[in-house]
């Protein structure tokens, strides 16, 4: 195992609306990208809770993809707009625990950026491999109970 | 002192209040909420400097609101609880007079959002000095280490829900971490848990925290808890321009939106 390459295993929440029919896109496209990525479907962007984020790390992704529709774009009118500003917040607060915010991408994709999203993926892919296992935050679950 | 006491005597002698919420002498030199609900108890209301705990916390819990109409005594802090209780429709306006003591000594009846609005707007931060200091300081930290500081500080965490129960905004029935279907977050002290429960915790406060300080101090372990909300309260704050605690009618940051919102980091 321990001379085995690092590949990143990541988790990419997405919406249903525009996300997760343009990654649709990027196949039926016959786009490659680097299959290191898991992909979460929601209802909307406005679904992803800040705990779905944390807990994907918990749970041993070395990184985390949030995406959805554009801004004015959501299908139900201002669902990415509320994420939007729950994420500058959310983004502002893991910054001041420490958190490694690099492993975080937000990011807007549409139903017809088939070639975005391959781009995105394959861009994220490569920054955590330079990364490497997000080691100091799955640390923690194997921490004695105090 | 005199003139609180007198006040509150007026007021349970006319009947206008039942329960004048205040202070009174504890432990050590501390000073411990008072609830006085006849005019012979009143001898027992104290205001001095050291009167820091944020009163507001009781305004919202239903043994209280039983006792009949409050008068409280109310600190900075306890204002801007009061005002923001009432812009989440906690509070129905006037149902509560709050009693401010000025630094003359005079005693001011504040019984309308109106009036706490208007007063509330000569205040000056909520925030101390030194909890300003320590705040800057953190941000001049780099990532590593301020990552450091929070672990450090928060695997003593007991999870005792001290910093939960003080607070004057934790008024839901049913709470997050009290959810065990699923369990989002480990009921032990785990520190992955303590982490995630004071992120919950932080987050849900983001643009509602009035900086009271009241979970820092009710921390057993002496952990700054409150700089995690008062970081959150200010994010929201420079973001979006929406301080808690100032008016009786601001909408919740996070349950509004500008199509505008300047943002810096999604791709």
């Amino acid at each position: 195992m321990a001379d085995e390459a690092f590949e990143p295993k990541i988790t990419a929440f997405v919406c249903n609306w525009c996300t997760y029919a343009g990654a649709d896109l990027t196949g039926t496209s016959r786009l490659k990208y680097q299959s290191n990525i898991r992909i979460i479907r929601l209802p909307c962007t406005g679904r992803v809770d800040f705990m779905l984020i944390q807990k994907a790390f918990a749970r041993g992704s070395d990184g985390v993809i949030v995406s959805g529709c554009h801004p004015n774009d959501c299908h139900y009118t201002s669902g990415n707009y509320h994420a939007r500003r729950r994420w500058m917040v959310f983004n502002d607060l893991m910054e001041f625990m420490g958190l490694d915010m690099r492993r975080v991408t937000f990011s807007w994709v549409s139903a017809a950026e088939g070639a975005k999203w391959a781009t995105l993926v394959n861009e994220v892919t490569d920054h955590l491999r330079e990364l490497g296992p997000y080691t100091e935050y799955q640390r923690l679950l194997n921490a004695g109970v105090a | 002192m005199d003139v609180l006491r007198n006040k509150a005597r007026d007021l349970l002698a006319q009947g206008q209040v039942q329960v004048v919420i205040g202070y009174e002498a504890g432990t050590g030199g501390a000073r411990r909420p008072s609830f006085v609900r006849s005019e012979a108890d009143v001898a027992r209301l104290v205001w001095d400097a050291d009167c820091v705990g944020n009163l507001a916390g009781y305004l919202t819990r239903a043994e209280i609101k039983k006792m009949g109409k409050i008068a409280v005594v109310a600190n900075a802090a306890t204002l801007r609880a009061l005002l923001q209780l009432t812009a989440e429709h906690q509070l129905a306006e006037g149902a509560v007079s709050a009693l401010v003591v000025t630094e003359e000594g005079a005693v001011l009846e504040l019984s309308n959002a109106q009036a706490v609005t208007e007063h509330v707007a000569t205040l000056p931060a909520s925030l101390s000095a030194a909890d300003r200091e320590k705040l800057d300081q953190l941000m001049a930290l780099s990532r590593e280490e301020r990552r450091a500081f929070w672990e450090q500080e928060l695997q003593r965490c007991i999870k005792c829900y001290a910093c939960r129960s003080s607070c004057p905004m934790c008024y839901c029935g049913s709470c997050t971490m009290d959810c065990n279907r699923p369990q989002w977050v480990p009921v032990a002290s785990h520190e992955m848990g303590n982490l995630e429960y004071h992120t919950v915790r932080a987050m849900h406060l983001a643009g509602r925290c009035v900086e009271c300080g009241e979970c820092g101090r009710a921390c057993p372990v002496g952990i700054p808890i409150h700089l995690l909300t008062c970081y959150a309260e200010e994010s929201v704050r420079r973001q979006f321009g929406q301080p808690a605690g100032t008016s009786a009618t601001l909408n919740y940051a996070l349950g509004t939106f500008r199509p505008d919102d300047q943002e810096t980091f999604i791709r």
